[in-house]
């Protein structure tokens, strides 16, 4: 069992409040996936700029990092330590450098997410917890994806908690359990696509990357996925500037969504959407199987 | 009329005041608010009562039910009226997957559309259902009547025994041992009866219905992997 929702806003007098709405969320599915929780939030677009989320078991790694990397390669950056993870503003050009000169600086710092609006936060612990440790209620958006696991798959780490970013402003949340990611895993790294854990998730977001490297759009990644992808789930997925919905033939795994004027909401729950302005009249739905849902700013 | 407010006093204390209510209660009409969505709501209810939740629901809504009305007025979630002996459930919108699982008894009115395995393993529970039903509806049914207004998903009644199935719009797929049967006069009478009880609006002679071709009650080997 694990809990998702999400969050596309249409109406922007709701970006300011992305992160509330999206935490109060969350915590309403704690007791679907109480060992871990993520959330990934789209923000706002600064022309030419592009954004890390970093993440070290042991945050004193990222004091002075900021000055080694413009020590290394001359672009100046800023960095922004949240717990055990870190936000760093750069020049959008400069994104392959500085990944590459952080990889040379520091072994032990993942990359959580890239791209010119995503971030993302996970931790193991309760969602209220993860949310409280990243400020998560603060934070402003245009779309964002949040994700409570109970571990099937994999260990019940850091790394192994949702979402998964396999490319630029891209992540995935998954409920349910892949039963091919192993030779699916083998199939991406002979082209040339490599994942960084033994999650099954993971491999779903670097396959969907992968397609869409090779010119699909997320629609047409996703329905892809419907053939490629084996095993149980439903699936929510950002981009920059959209938001994705997929479940399996079976559709065992729940989901719920909502549409009013203002937001395009989902959750595996429909508890998880009853705080949501105007949810009384919005038009509530469960997902058909096999049936891909998006939508784009 | 008794009016409980399920998130002030809890879902615990709903579920026990409703099962502590006897076949000679004089409280017979509930009313329950701010049911948001909550677990459980009215499961095990074993009283000539009626209970009305004012909005959606989630898992499980009214399990177990014996003798009592229970009429939602929103969604339910997963599993509504799993496993019914007896009395009425009526939702007034659509109902998730598994609505009226192994129900033994009672009728079960979904005015809006049931997702999939809508009805699995049915053992004598009416479902009556307005819109729609998704994949693998019926599966495994024993007994009892699945009537559907609109149309129904792939794989209907897969391995069916003994129930029967009325559809008035299209099927999209049989499963295994299913097929089209004759609409007799007593067909037509009992799914009359059936729209009735559920106030349902609808012709029954624009229903076709389905049921056991019973050729995988014994073994055959051309069934086998």
């Amino acid at each position: 069992m694990c809990g998702i929702v999400g969050l596309f806003l249409k109406d922007k007098a709701l970006e300011p409040k992305l992160g509330a709405m999206l935490t109060d969320m969350l915590i309403t599915m704690s007791d679907r996936g109480p060992d871990s929780a993520g959330i990934a939030v789209y923000g706002t677009d600064n022309e030419g700029r592009a954004k890390l989320t970093l993440q070290a078991a042991d945050p004193s790694v990222f004091s002075g990092l900021a000055g080694e990397i413009e020590d290394e390669t001359g672009v100046p950056v800023t960095l922004r330590l949240i717990d055990t993870h870190a936000v760093v503003d750069l020049p959008e050009e400069k994104m392959a450098e500085v990944r590459k000169t952080i990889r040379s600086l520091r072994s032990d710092i993942r990359v959580m997410s890239a791209g010119e609006m995503i971030e993302i936060y996970k931790e193991v612990g309760l969602p209220g917890d993860v949310a409280k440790r990243f400020d998560i209620p603060e934070l402003t958006g245009t779309h964002g994806i949040g994700h409570t696991r109970m571990a099937t798959e994999s260990a019940v780490t850091t790394l192994g908690a949702h979402p998964f970013s396999t490319g630029a402003d891209q992540c995935l949340v998954h409920n349910g359990s892949l039963s091919n990611h192993n030779s699916l895993r083998r199939k991406l790294a002979r082209e040339g696509v490599s994942v960084e854990t033994e999650n099954d998730t993971e491999v779903a977001a670097a396959y969907l990357t992968w397609k869409m490297q090779e010119g699909a759009t997320l629609g047409e990644a996703l329905e892809a996925g419907i053939d490629d992808l084996d095993g149980f789930y439903t699936f929510v997925v950002g981009t920059k500037d959209g938001f994705g919905v997929v479940r399996d033939p079976i559709a065992c795994k729940p989901a719920v969504m909502a549409e009013t004027d203002q937001y395009v909401a989902f959750g595996s729950e429909y508890r998880a959407l009853v705080n949501l302005p105007g949810i009384e009249d919005a038009k509530v739905w469960e997902p058909e199987p096999a049936t891909v849902y998006f939508w784009n700013h | 009329m008794q009016t409980f407010d399920l998130e002030a006093n809890g879902l615990r204390a709903l579920n026990e005041t409703l099962q502590a209510q006897t076949n000679t209660t004089n409280e017979t009409a509930w009313d329950v608010v701010n049911p948001r969505g909550s677990h459980a709501i009215a499961v095990g209810l074993d009283a000539p009562i009626e209970v009305t939740v004012n909005g959606s629901t989630g898992y499980y809504c009214a399990g177990m039910n014996q003798q009592a009305t229970v009429h939602v007025k929103g969604n339910v979630g997963p599993g509504v009226a799993e496993n019914m002996m007896s009395g009425k459930v009526v939702v007034e919108g659509d109902a998730s997957q598994y609505a009226g699982a192994t129900g033994h008894g009672g009728l079960l009115v979904i005015k809006g559309n049931a997702s999939s395995r809508c009805g699995i393993s049915m053992k004598g529970i009416d479902i009556v259902v307005g819109g729609n039903v998704g994949h693998m509806s019926a599966f495994m049914a024993q007994a009892g009547h699945l009537v559907v207004c609109g149309d129904a998903g792939d794989a209907l009644g897969d391995s069916i025994y003994e129930a029967k199935l009325f559809v008035r719009g299209s099927v999209k797929s049989l499963g295994a041992d299913c097929v089209e049967k004759e609409m007799r006069p007593e067909h037509i009478a009992k799914l009359t009866e059936l729209l009735s009880e559920a106030g349902i609006d609808a012709d029954p002679a624009e229903f076709k219905r389905y049921g056991s071709a019973r050729q995988l009650y014994s073994f055959n080997i051309d069934n086998a992997y």
